[in-house]
């Protein structure tokens, strides 16, 4: 294919990528990479490399605008970023050493998992962190507005267990080039019940920290491919910014389950193809 | 949802203050901080992107017409270490080098948040913190120099 046109699909397709990751939440990488490997005949390396630039200037982007409603929380964000940021640099390490089959594998693993979890998350559960005296001791005890003019304090549980399990996000966002922003939040919200709201704005901030920790060994190892990485990281951070400013306004539902299928079935065809050795 | 909290506020241990100009006393806190830092990324965020924009073009116009293949695997490492060859393709106007370079500045952007931290947790007088950003901004740097 001629440079300029492929030039201009890998854009139109990260920009599709990063509209549909912002309005469902499950960021650009998701569908970018099966995207660039499966209809662009992309190796897996090269396509793991543009779609970690991608997270970084989405994530990046994106935190003015979530800075503004006060509802990140900076230390719980900076705390387990020590935890991700080393599970990253070790992902990244793991990257350059496991074949392309094997990731691309684990990559239809984790395309699965996120179309389950996306399915199952409407049923929101709240409950309610038991006291722990290193909430307070560790300085993540907060509050965020509760719209109606007041605040609303939460205290963080289970802090080592989440602690563990950024370390497994980062891991997985080194060795795929993906935010694992699903696994981020699961981690504040279901494990150490941070609210909601908290979670995924300050999930947002960890997710930049955390892909600029595998960069420099991505660049190290030539994943990074600067023709490749133009389009991708202007496309999806384009498709992105738009998808975050329609999201206010649109009910995403349906969106959201159809877009369950659509990386189901991008799952099946990773683990399909790198079965086969066809990535 | 857009309502703009009070940075005074912000932190239940701050004490509340009256709306307008918070004291100097408590102008810098947390809400302050997360402002900055936003502001900062968005920043490091667009110069970035210009500039991968500018690199990018040039490289579609010089090689328009070639066939691209990125099927198979050919690992040209950018070297962080030795910098003097990338300045030396971005001073000889070679487009990919100026990819590079803002792709570097992109990557630069979390980390640089990363360091403000540690000066804004030490205005704060939090030690606890200012040693925890001072770990993630370690880690950073080695994988950034380290490079695999």
């Amino acid at each position: 294919m001629p440079l300029l046109l492929f030039t201009s699909l890998v854009f139109a397709g990260s920009f599709v990528a990063g509209l549909l990751g912002a309005l469902t939440g499950l960021g650009g990488g998701v569908v970018l990479i099966p995207l660039l490997t499966l209809v662009f005949h992309v190796n897996l390396r090269y396509a793991i490399g543009a779609s970690l630039v991608s997270v970084i200037a989405t994530s990046s982007g994106a935190a003015a605008a979530y800075v503004r409603d006060g509802y990140s929380n900076v230390r719980i964000g900076m705390f387990l970023e020590v935890a991700t940021t080393i599970g990253a640099v070790f992902g990244a390490y793991l990257a350059a050493r496991v074949p392309t089959r094997a990731l691309a594998v684990v990559f239809g693993l984790m395309l699965i998992y996120s179309a389950w979890l996306s399915r199952s998350q409407d049923a929101e559960l709240v409950e309610q962190a038991t006291p722990n005296p290193w909430s307070d001791k560790l300085r993540m005890s907060a509050s965020f507005p509760d719209g109606n003019g007041g605040r609303q304090s939460y205290i963080v549980d289970r802090i080592s267990w989440g602690f563990a399990t950024m370390f497994g996000a980062g891991t997985l966002s080194g060795l795929l080039g993906i935010g694992s922003g699903a696994v981020k939040v699961l981690a504040m919200d279901k494990i150490m019940r941070i609210p909601f709201k908290v979670s995924t704005t300050t999930s947002n901030f960890m997710i930049g920290v955390t892909a600029a920790a595998s960069a420099g060994i991505y660049l190290g190892r030539g994943f990074i491919d600067p023709g490749l990485a133009f389009p991708v990281m202007l496309g999806v951070l384009a498709g992105s910014l738009l998808g975050a400013k329609a999201l206010v306004r649109s009910h995403v539902t349906l969106l959201r389950t159809i877009f369950a299928f659509v990386i189901l079935a991008l799952g099946i065809e990773m683990i399909v193809n790198g079965w086969l050795g066809k990535v | 949802m857009t309502m703009q909290p009070d940075p005074a506020e912000s932190h239940p241990t701050t004490s509340a203050a009256p709306s307008g100009p918070p004291p100097r006393s408590s102008a810098f806190d947390d809400a302050r901080m997360d402002a900055i830092m936003g502001r900062l990324l968005q920043v490091g965020v667009l110069l970035a992107a210009s500039v991968v924009l500018a690199g990018g073009v040039m490289l579609v116009r010089t090689h328009a017409g070639e066939r691209v293949d990125y099927r198979s695997f050919i690992a040209r490492p950018l070297q962080l270490r030795h910098p003097a060859a990338l300045l030396r393709g971005i001073a000889a106007g070679d487009a990919a080098a100026i990819v590079q370079l803002g792709i570097l500045l992109l990557v630069a952007t979390p980390i640089g948040r990363v360091a403000f931290a540690v000066v804004a947790f030490a205005l704060e007088r939090d030690r606890l913190y200012v040693a925890v950003s001072l770990t993630v901004l370690a880690v950073l740097l080695f994988g950034m120099l380290r490079g695999g």
